[in-house]
């Protein structure tokens, strides 16, 4: 084996598939929509080169600063909502009943496809026969709004069943990571006197932190470039109410016909979401690695 | 580790024969406008999947084996998708230059990036050869761009208010014929509680219908197509129109969330009988008379009366509605003369096919007595005859980025975001800009 790994075009080898797939499906498209946000083109006809023109055009488009509000609204709730995965997490971790089954619940959205969940979601919020509304009423709202109608209000009707659309695949990571801290160390701080809190704050959080920034980062990253349940449920309506990043970038390149300023758009998208990524990584980078 | 080795091997062998069998793939289909022995294959590609579209499938399908068997050595090779995958497959086709040789396009704003980009074929000949007479007047001129016609149209229709006549009987209502007496129907359904108007704004070309209806009544049935042209909304009824629509909202006419609601949605409530009225075009036809999946005794209820005048301002004979979809030939289609043979055939075909088997109005020209058809549809085709005028629906018109605008600002309109005025601005500023 290790003759074979020494020779480099062994290596190369085996690599090239992997490569060949990467390359062709994610470095070189990143890189054809960098070009063609260089041009004015419809997408059908002829292409004219413009230079930079796409790329000022978007730092001044207050729509697109819109969007951007808008997706990093959603990074910062999807954040705020690990920390509700967690909790979740600790509870199902510390062998109470029923754990494995509750566990296989919070799974289900993961199951379902986006558009079906968008479906659901948009008969749960129906102003007039969603079961929202239906309690709602029930318990005594005389006028309970229209989720997906009120531009105050819409984005934040989207942000539920994403938290819920993504609930098992967190609980998931973070409890597979629990259950991987020894028990040893468990039992010694219990022998210690230590409260089930104290456990979980002082023993388990910090054990798992690597755990967590990467999820921090999954989070963050995947709120940025966000589409399935918005292009659906409203298509960045009522007039832009909802609109993110990605949703723009696809209403610029397909419904307005505009594939070289959406390129551009989608060209900007991935620079924001590199920046968050450094900074996330830069401000929770600690060379000390915790042992005990 | 031999055995992963081994693994890795096979793998690597697995992706040699998957890229190489990639490549056979690519070499067959550029053949296929030879096909076999000299057999010329027609591609097609159309947007009634038989799942959601099972009438217009079958026709299709019977048209297109009609067509083999009286065309030898012609064959018509299908492609099958549904409406907004259509439009993303076409878009993403044209820009490699690898379009079907017959395909379905909309009017006007939408064709015309296709035409600037030479990829449709003009179809003068076809129609001075006989075909422009079948065609009811006017319909194939929203497929015209400087002076030459890229499209033929397959459908043709026009809104009307649908309402429910169980629930205006029930409150003693008649069709009102202006604004006004709408207004009282409205009143009188909302004070016993029943939604009056079905309308899913979160589609907004659903309320850019009744934006139209009230410019047209208000100002004449050329105004809006005028405005559009010169890029000049900055018109008193074009603001007073956006205001009537305010004043609409304001009196709760249409459905609670109605912004937030898809045209899917909002049929729903109609056809569940929960909201009286719907302002729709024919297209929605068969699912008031020949729909079996429709309860016999809800198309029973179903009647329909036209756009009213506001205060007796307006022609209540001039329409909202134009062609919908319609044929285009590829310009560059190895197979152009089989192409639009195959284009002629099926607009030939599909006029009275369409009206009794599909139950659609079509664009071409067709004699109502001699066929059997529900009442509802005779009527239709009579307004039809003696309509003043059809406005191609706004967004339809404008270019896809005007378009746009126009659809965001309708939502906005309908949801108190902007001023009558404002809302006319912004479209001044977009048409000016073009």
């Amino acid at each position: 084996m290790n003759k074979v790994m020494s020779n480099k075009w062994m290596i190369l080898l085996y690599m090239s598939p992997a490569l060949l797939l990467v390359g062709v499906l994610i470095f070189i498209p990143l890189i054809l929509s960098g070009y063609y946000g260089l041009m004015e083109w419809d997408g059908i006809g002829e292409m004219k080169f413009i230079g930079l023109e796409n790329y000022i055009r978007g730092l001044q488009d207050g729509m697109f600063w819109t969007s951007v509000w808008h997706s990093t609204l959603l990074a910062l709730f999807s954040t705020l909502s690990l920390i509700l995965y967690l909790a979740v997490s600790l509870v199902l971790a510390s062998k109470i009943k029923g754990a494995g089954l509750l566990r296989k619940i919070y799974l289900i959205p993961m199951l379902l496809s986006s558009v079906a969940i968008a479906q659901l979601w948009i008969k749960v919020y129906n102003p007039s026969n969603g079961i929202l509304n239906w309690i709602l009423m029930r318990v005594g709202v005389e006028n309970p709004p229209s989720w997906l109608a009120d531009p105050n209000i819409v984005l934040y009707a989207i942000f539920l069943p994403i938290v819920w659309q993504y609930a098992g695949f967190y609980i998931l990571i973070y409890y597979a990571a629990l259950k991987n801290i020894p028990e040893t160390v468990i039992e010694a701080a219990r022998i210690d006197g230590a409260s089930p809190l104290q456990i979980a704050l002082k023993i388990k959080l910090p054990l798992i932190r690597e755990v967590i920034l990467v999820t921090v980062v999954l989070a963050v990253v995947g709120s940025l470039k966000y589409f399935d349940l918005i292009y659906v449920m409203t298509n960045g309506g009522p007039n832009g109410a909802s609109e993110v990043m990605a949703s723009y970038m696809y209403k610029l390149a397909f419904s307005v016909n505009d594939f070289g300023y959406g390129s551009a758009i989608g060209f900007l998208m991935l620079i924001i979401t590199l920046i968050a990524t450094l900074f996330i990584r830069k401000a929770t980078s600690s060379d000390e690695k915790l042992q005990y | 580790m031999g055995y992963l080795k081994a693994l890795t091997a096979t793998g690597a062998t697995a992706m040699v024969l998957m890229l190489g069998a990639c490549s056979g793939g690519e070499d067959e289909s550029a053949s296929a406008g030879e096909g076999n022995e000299g057999e010329k294959k027609v591609e097609f590609m159309h947007l009634w999947p038989e799942g959601n579209s099972a009438q217009h499938h079958r026709v299709v399908e019977e048209i297109i084996s009609d067509f083999e068997a009286e065309n030898e050595g012609v064959s018509v090779d299908v492609e099958v998708l549904s409406n907004e995958q259509y439009k993303d497959k076409v878009k993403v086709l044209s820009s490699s230059d690898e379009l079907p040789d017959v395909g379905m396009t909309w009017a006007a704003g939408y064709l015309e990036p296709y035409v600037s980009g030479e990829k449709f074929a003009p179809l003068d000949d076809m129609l001075d050869d006989g075909l422009r007479e079948q065609f009811v007047e006017g319909t194939t001129e929203g497929y015209e761009i400087d002076g030459q016609t890229y499209g033929l149209p397959l459908e043709l229709n026009t809104a009307n208010v649908y309402y429910n006549k169980a629930i205006f009987d029930e409150y003693g209502l008649e069709p009102p014929e202006t604004l006004e007496e709408f207004n009282s129907v409205v009143d009188t359904l909302n004070e016993n509680g029943v939604p009056p108007v079905a309308l899913g704004n979160g589609d907004s070309w659903t309320g850019s219908m009744w934006y139209m209806y009230l410019a047209d009544r208000l100002g004449g049935s050329q105004l809006l197509t005028e405005a559009i042209e010169s890029g000049d909304f900055n018109k008193p009824e074009l603001i007073q129109a956006a205001e009537e629509v305010q004043n609409l909202v304001d009196n709760d006419t249409f459905m609670q969330g109605a912004n937030g609601l898809s045209d899917q949605e909002a049929k729903s409530s109609f056809m569940n009988e929960q909201a009286a009225m719907y302002l729709i075009a024919t297209w929605d036809l068969p699912n008031y008379t020949t729909n079996e999946d429709v309860p016999q005794e809800f198309r029973d209820s179903v009647g329909y009366f036209k756009f009213p005048t506001v205060d007796g301002e307006g022609d209540m004979d001039s329409y909202v509605g134009g062609p919908g979809v319609g044929m285009f030939v590829a310009e560059n289609s190895d197979v152009k003369e089989e192409a639009k043979a195959f284009t002629k055939f099926f607009v030939e075909e599909w006029g009275e096919r369409a009206v009794t088997d599909v139950g659609i109005i079509p664009a071409t020209k067709i004699d109502p007595e001699s066929l059997d058809l529900p009442q509802m549809y005779v009527d239709v085709l009579n307004d039809l005859n003696s309509a003043s005028n059809i406005t191609l629906y706004a967004d339809v018109q404008m270019s896809a980025d005007a378009a746009d605008v126009h659809l965001n600002q309708i939502q906005a309109l309908f949801g108190g975001e902007v001023t009558p005025e404002e809302f006319t601005e912004a479209h001044t500023e977009v048409l000016e800009g073009e």
